[in-house]
């Protein structure tokens, strides 16, 4: 049992590291709108993508930069022009954010049943 | 263990009666016994709490709260900002999340339920630097489950 819960925590350990560079590329409300836009109607062209965008192509390509850098994008070439997919995977690591105060809740309430029941 | 993206819920049930439970919710020494926090004052509706963490490797954390309701032996909630993990840092402008405690007599003892919600109101950044920090705690987490394999029990 302890030596489950061992290699649960090193397991986690590991998965944490490198989780700070995505919740950066997610910090940006024109990035998440991209994403969002990408979720929704993806895989979209750089021309699709700044339809009805306030902010330049320019910043938009910028923008897609850091997302694929955090790998939440990528772009697929497609013909004459690149295509921008969103990546899923990453997105499911920033809910680990609640399953970590989730794990701290089990912690404490463990206690206070150890604390009650005895 | 039901989670979604802007709530923790957690159920359990406690093999004691529930005045034994509100006690340890309520009273700043049990609570704090389990908690894993130092605080003195009383809890009431209203009162602004702070203490000292005393978890292993957070000691240095200020641990501080709003109580919001207190219902006795049926509700205990409060107001936080959620993994503090920056000491000195002034957390008063950000969206905190309620904590709501309820419990519900049950056969063979007390049905404790804990409702933290709010979480999508927290910004992305204080939730890396909750990340980043955190990955201390596992660390500690590990030393204390390598203490506890060590000794026999």
């Amino acid at each position: 049992m302890s030596g489950r819960r061992a290699n649960a925590a090193a397991q986690a350990n590991g998965e944490l590291e490198g989780a700070a560079p995505l919740f950066a590329a997610l910090g940006d409300a024109r990035r998440l709108r991209l994403l969002a836009r990408l979720c929704e109607a993806g895989p979209l062209s750089i021309v699709r993508l700044c339809d009805g965008a306030d902010i330049s192509r320019q910043a938009v390509t910028k923008h897609l930069r850091v997302l694929a850098e955090a790998g939440l994008v990528r772009g697929a070439r497609q013909g004459r022009e690149s295509r921008w997919v969103l990546e899923p995977a990453p997105l499911a690591e920033a809910r680990s954010y609640l399953d970590l105060i989730s794990n701290q809740w089990d912690e404490a309430l463990g206690r206070l049943r150890e604390l009650v029941e005895h | 263990m039901a989670t979604r993206d802007d709530r923790i819920e957690k159920t359990a049930l406690l093999r004691a009666p529930r005045a034994r439970v509100w006690r340890a919710l309520t009273d700043v020494e049990e609570f704090g016994a389990w908690f894993r926090v130092k605080l003195s004052g009383r809890f009431e509706p209203g009162a602004r709490m702070v203490g000292r963490v005393t978890y292993p490797g957070y000691e240095h954390l200020t641990f501080e709260i709003t109580v919001d309701r207190m219902e006795p032996e049926r509700l205990f909630s409060w107001r936080w900002h959620p993994a503090p993990v920056e000491d000195g840092h002034d957390y008063s402008g950000e969206p905190t999340t309620l904590v709501v405690f309820e419990l519900e007599d049950v056969s063979g003892g007390t049905q404790l339920t804990v409702v933290e919600s709010g979480f999508e109101r927290i910004p992305l950044a204080r939730r890396a630097h909750a990340f980043r920090m955190n990955e201390q705690g596992w660390t500690e987490q590990l030393k204390n489950i390598e203490r506890h394999v060590g000794t026999p029990s």
